[in-house]
């Protein structure tokens, strides 16, 4: 049996093995969601600018005071940090497209053993728009995929071929989940790390994507500090 | 002094009615930021119709522009998101309103296009995705590109910080946003304002908006997200 994980350990987890990815001077976007958590984790010997697409390069955390004269991109008060850089949407944009961020992490509703990333509608239900998920898969060096290994109502999220719209086709780099990394590798997936109390054959069950097992397989890192 | 150059001070209310109703209007903002509160209000109030709105998304249902969608004035919708306004989304299900939804990034370079004079922008953005169909897709050096068209409206309606008697536009924190792409795009630019300085006040250095590009300026309201924003 698969450990049953409480959802706010399981974000956790996901949002730390995340942060562990960025090297020094890494410029990163984050989006909503889980991926907002990663800020809380990035390891004390490194520095990562965080960019939102509304025009903040170098955002701060929450500041004591509200000022909505300083807004990050889920629309929350945030204070630039000192250094950092406040620009108009065509520059940030500009910086997203032009391959000047490192990194964007992303939820997913699906993802796929070919990189594809559908993360923006589900046809039937409300159309909220792609805002700059499109522009962020597309024009990063680095696309992560933060999400949970399932949908809440237990279908897995990580298939052979993804069903929903695409927000981008052959863009993901890494897939961070509480059960497992899988990395894209020239265009197929490796299952590169497993959760503790996790077994091949289980998470198996739940990923029907293809993907290889790594060599180099070892221990989800960062689950040791939970 | 020459007068062509001093840009007219106006009410919200005074400015709004240049906009007709089958106006095309670029509204500046993100989520809360940048939103020209006041002229939109105004616009609310005055109940022009069957515009065509262009502004990256359709705030809240009770929030800036949101509004506009809420009071049946919008025929046409172009924005990158619209999830935090559940009106924009069931006036299109009920096929009342039109939606053309368009990636952020592209949003703004297609306005820019229209503001710079290019013929459109050709990007990666949305290849392989729903977005590319019915678009012409390019090859260059063995990339494929979305051909996408430039944008304009007739009327831009913009938040700026402080303006000059000139119309030189400086902006503040995340408020800047489409604002000054948008003030390139328009027939018609009416920029809301926290202050208006003699000329002279505000350092060229400084300047993000040059004044060329502003026809109306008018004061910020006193309303909650105005004096918030």
């Amino acid at each position: 049996m698969l450990p049953v994980l409480d959802e706010e350990i399981a974000r956790h987890r996901i949002a730390r093995r995340v942060a562990m990815e960025f090297q020094d001077g890494d410029v990163v976007n984050l989006g909503i969601g889980i991926p907002t958590l990663v800020s809380d984790y990035i390891p004390e010997n490194i520095r990562v600018i965080f960019q939102t697409e509304n025009g903040v390069v170098g955002a701060g955390p929450k500041p004591e005071n509200e000022d909505l004269r300083f807004i990050g991109a889920g629309g929350r008060c945030l204070k630039p940090i000192p250094g950092g850089a406040l620009v108009a949407s065509d520059m940030s944009f500009g910086l997203i497209r032009g391959g000047h961020l490192d990194a964007t992490v992303l939820g997913a509703l699906e993802v796929d053993q070919e990189g594809n990333l559908a993360n923006w509608w589900i046809p039937g239900k409300m159309v909220p728009g792609m805002g700059g998920a499109m522009d962020l898969v597309t024009g990063a060096k680095h696309v992560i995929v933060a999400t949970t290994h399932c949908t809440k109502r237990g279908d897995p999220k990580i298939l052979p071929k993804c069903t929903l719209p695409l927000t981008g086709a052959k863009v993901v780099s890494l897939v961070v989940t509480e059960y497992g990394v899988l990395r894209m590798d020239s265009g197929e997936m490796a299952l590169e790390e497993i959760a503790p109390g996790v077994n091949l054959g289980e998470f198996k069950k739940v990923t029907p994507a293809n993907y290889r097992v790594s060599d180099d397989l070892c221990q989800m890192k960062g689950c040791e500090l939970e | 002094m020459p007068t062509s150059v001093i840009k007219p001070v106006m009410s919200a209310e005074e400015a709004v009615k240049r906009i007709t109703d089958g106006s095309s209007v670029m509204i500046g903002g993100f989520n809360y930021g940048g939103i020209p509160y006041t002229l939109v209000e105004a616009l609310v109030d005055a109940g022009t119709k069957d515009l065509w709105l262009i502004s990256n998304d359709t705030a809240y249902d009770d929030v800036g522009h949101g509004r506009l969608v809420v009071n049946g004035q919008v025929k046409k919708v172009t924005a990158s998101h619209v999830g935090l306004n559940k009106s924009t989304q069931r006036l299109f299900n009920e096929k009342k309103m039109e939606l053309e939804l368009v990636p952020q990034g592209t949003f703004v370079e297609r306005i820019r296009a229209g503001g710079f004079g290019l013929g459109g922008v050709l990007t990666p953005t949305g290849v392989g995705t729903v977005h590319e169909e019915g678009k012409q897709v390019i090859e260059v050096e063995e990339k494929r590109y979305i051909l996408e068209l430039p944008l304009r409206a007739d009327v831009a309606l913009i938040r700026a910080y402080r303006a000059d008697r000139y119309g030189n536009l400086v902006y503040f924190g995340t408020n800047r946003n489409f604002n000054p792409a948008m003030a390139t795009a328009a027939d018609l630019v009416i920029a809301e304002v926290d202050a208006i300085l003699e000329i002279g006040q505000i350092n060229p250095n400084d300047v993000v908006t040059p004044g060329i590009l502003v026809d109306i300026l008018v004061l910020k309201g006193d309303s909650y997200y105005a004096s918030r924003t």
